[in-house]
């Protein structure tokens, strides 16, 4: 290992382990070390993950292994506690609920809730390299009710309710050009801004599903159209971008804001 | 209009030399990279990211708040709360993990604040599991301290976290009870007043999922809201709110898309309601730090694209 690379471990150390005295000794409560400590320990995995900015480094791969390991242990134990404890056992004996102590529901036994059981034993049996197939028997079960189940639910929302909201006036609560005029505005519910967003999402659509038709050449007017598909689908590319900018500097302000209120506390 | 009222922050509050300070370090160090850029210079990209550090740290260590005029789609979601009679039933679901807490755990807050405010009863769940703790974090935030009078089971409910994802909403959408026996505190349902009419999802009145990840806003949309007609807005993280923007306003009520949206939320709650005046708005406060990075990012594309058209126009760029 380097010369410099121990001194800067060293510094890191120092400052963390100086910054979580400080803190013990200025909080109030009833464990003002531990809490200390606690806040502490965030901070240096957020500038830890934060680092890699810079670099790659060491600190970073720390904090990405840590966050992988505790990850995956909380999503196991929660697995169990949640699926197996919270939802299976109430309804399957009430000795091993009491064991568990989680309330046992009465008359919701059902001989059945064994098969689930039997499923998740199925799928563990991929660890095993001789009875790894069996697994595959429950993982078809998992595919086979969760596409039956999406496919009516998505086939109404998401396309037929769809097409319904599409199908929209072009002019909205039309009554003549001199009610138009005499109730004008630019407000974003005014009657031109609703007939404006109504040919938008009308043209849009079109020209939209033109420029995925490839059955025709694009040329002439539907290759007009076409390309008007094209400048819609930037838009929306942009829109989303810009929403995700706005996501991710959401986050960074979260962060930032924890290291000066909680840590330094140089804000309130 | 933004960037109006960013430089009349900058003029007006002249006196507020630390802002001043800042956004002339950060503008004078753009205006010199620009003209680094048109001297064919390139921009490291560790020089980005700390401007991006630098915009985001000044607003928060020196306020820079704007006000907010709440978007139709977000006025939806709060026209539909106000309209709802008096000891209405409203779902809140958290949806979301720490993770998107920053965006959207302060709509979390809000709507719970209009909805205990206008007399409205609450159930709380959760379909992801961390949603948990955030909901902990609604009741030490706003309700103890701003509604103690407001009785669990009576007001309010936590059914708490349920696993099953969308499984959990098709069998909550014909019995609440099949699903959550007992609240978070182990209490039976047929011992909790609040669900003395309700049976299932339809006897709700409104139906809020605060969210941005999956199960969320659209497995609501798809087992819950079309199958049964009922009313249901959504408040999600920025990054899937284009998404979700289709569904309105036939299948959505409302939306807070991201921390605008919930901004926009929190200054309506504020205008309309005087007992919230010195509530915490932490939303409104992000939103300082998010429109100057927004500008700062409009103008490192500026330079970026200064820097790719001048290398066309010398032949270098392949």
């Amino acid at each position: 290992m380097k010369k410099s690379t121990i001194i800067i471990f060293a510094l890191v150390v120092l400052v963390f382990i100086a910054s979580w005295i400080l803190k013990g000794s200025t909080n109030e409560g009833d464990s003002p070390y531990l809490q200390g400590f606690l806040v502490t320990l965030a901070a240096f995995l957020t500038l830890a993950i934060m680092s890699f900015l810079y670099k790659d480094n060491p600190y970073y791969k720390f904090a990405e292994h840590l966050f992988v390991g505790v990850s995956a242990a909380y999503w196991m134990c929660l697995g169990f506690w949640s699926t197996i404890v919270g939802n299976l056992i109430p309804r399957l004996s009430r000795g091993m609920s009491d064991f568990f102590q989680v309330p046992y529901i009465e008359g919701d036994y059902n001989f059945f809730f064994v098969i689930p059981i039997i499923f998740g034993v199925l799928l563990l049996m991929r660890l095993s390299p001789k009875g790894g197939w069996l697994s595959r028997w429950p993982l078809a079960f998992i595919v086979g009710t969760t596409a039956g189940l999406n496919f009516v639910r998505y086939l109404r929302s998401d396309f037929i309710k769809q097409i319904y909201s599409t199908i929209i006036p072009l002019v909205v609560e039309w009554k003549g050009f001199g009610a138009f005029f005499s109730d004008f505005t630019l407000s974003a519910t005014g009657q031109l801004a609703l007939m404006g967003t109504n040919i938008v999402i009308f043209i849009g659509v079109i020209c939209g599903l033109i420029y995925f038709y490839f059955s025709k050449e694009h040329t002439g007017l539907f290759g007009r159209a076409s390309r008007v598909g094209i400048w819609i689908l930037m838009i929306t590319f942009g829109a989303s971008f810009g929403y995700t900018v706005m996501g991710r500097i959401s986050l960074l302000v979260g962060r930032i804001t924890f290291l000066f209120k909680d840590w330094l506390e140089i804000i309130n | 209009m933004m960037v109006h009222n960013l430089i009349s922050t900058i003029l007006i509050t002249g006196e507020n030399i630390g802002v001043t300070v800042s956004l002339a370090v950060i503008f004078g160090g753009l205006a010199w990279l620009m003209y680094r850029s048109i001297k064919g210079r390139e921009v490291d990209r560790r020089v980005i990211f700390l401007f991006i550090f630098v915009a985001v740290a000044t607003p928060i260590i020196f306020t820079i708040t704007f006000e907010f005029k709440a978007t139709p789609i977000v006025r939806a979601l709060y026209d539909k709360i106000e309209s709802l009679p008096e000891n209405s039933t409203v779902l809140l679901s958290y949806d979301f993990d720490p993770a998107m807490a920053p965006e959207v755990q302060p709509m979390a807050n809000a709507l719970t604040r209009h909805c205990l405010a206008k007399g409205h009863k609450i159930v709380y769940m959760c379909l992801f599991a961390t949603g948990q703790g955030q909901l902990e974090r609604t009741f030490r935030e706003v309700i103890r301290p701003e509604f103690a009078d407001k009785v669990d089971g009576i007001d309010y409910v936590n059914l708490g976290y349920k696993a099953g994802n969308e499984g959990v909403l098709n069998v909550i959408i014909t019995d609440f009870q099949k699903m959550f026996p007992t609240d978070v505190n182990t209490v039976p349902y047929d011992s909790i007043p609040i669900f003395n009419n309700i049976k299932s999802c339809k006897d709700l009145d409104f139906i809020v999922s605060i969210g941005g990840g999956r199960p969320g806003i659209k497995e609501w949309i798809l087992f819950v809201g079309d199958p049964g007609d009922i009313p249901i807005a959504a408040g999600v993280a920025a990054v899937v709110a284009p998404q979700l923007y289709p569904y309105y306003p036939n299948q959505l009520l409302g939306l807070l898309g991201g921390v605008k949206g919930a901004a926009e939320y929190e200054n309506t709650l504020k205008d309309n309601y005087p007992r919230f005046e010195n509530s915490d708005t932490p939303a409104i406060k992000m939103m300082g730090p998010q429109t100057l990075a927004h500008i700062v990012i409009m103008l490192f594309i500026i330079i970026g694209n200064i820097l790719y058209f001048r290398e066309k126009r010398l032949g270098k760029h392949k």
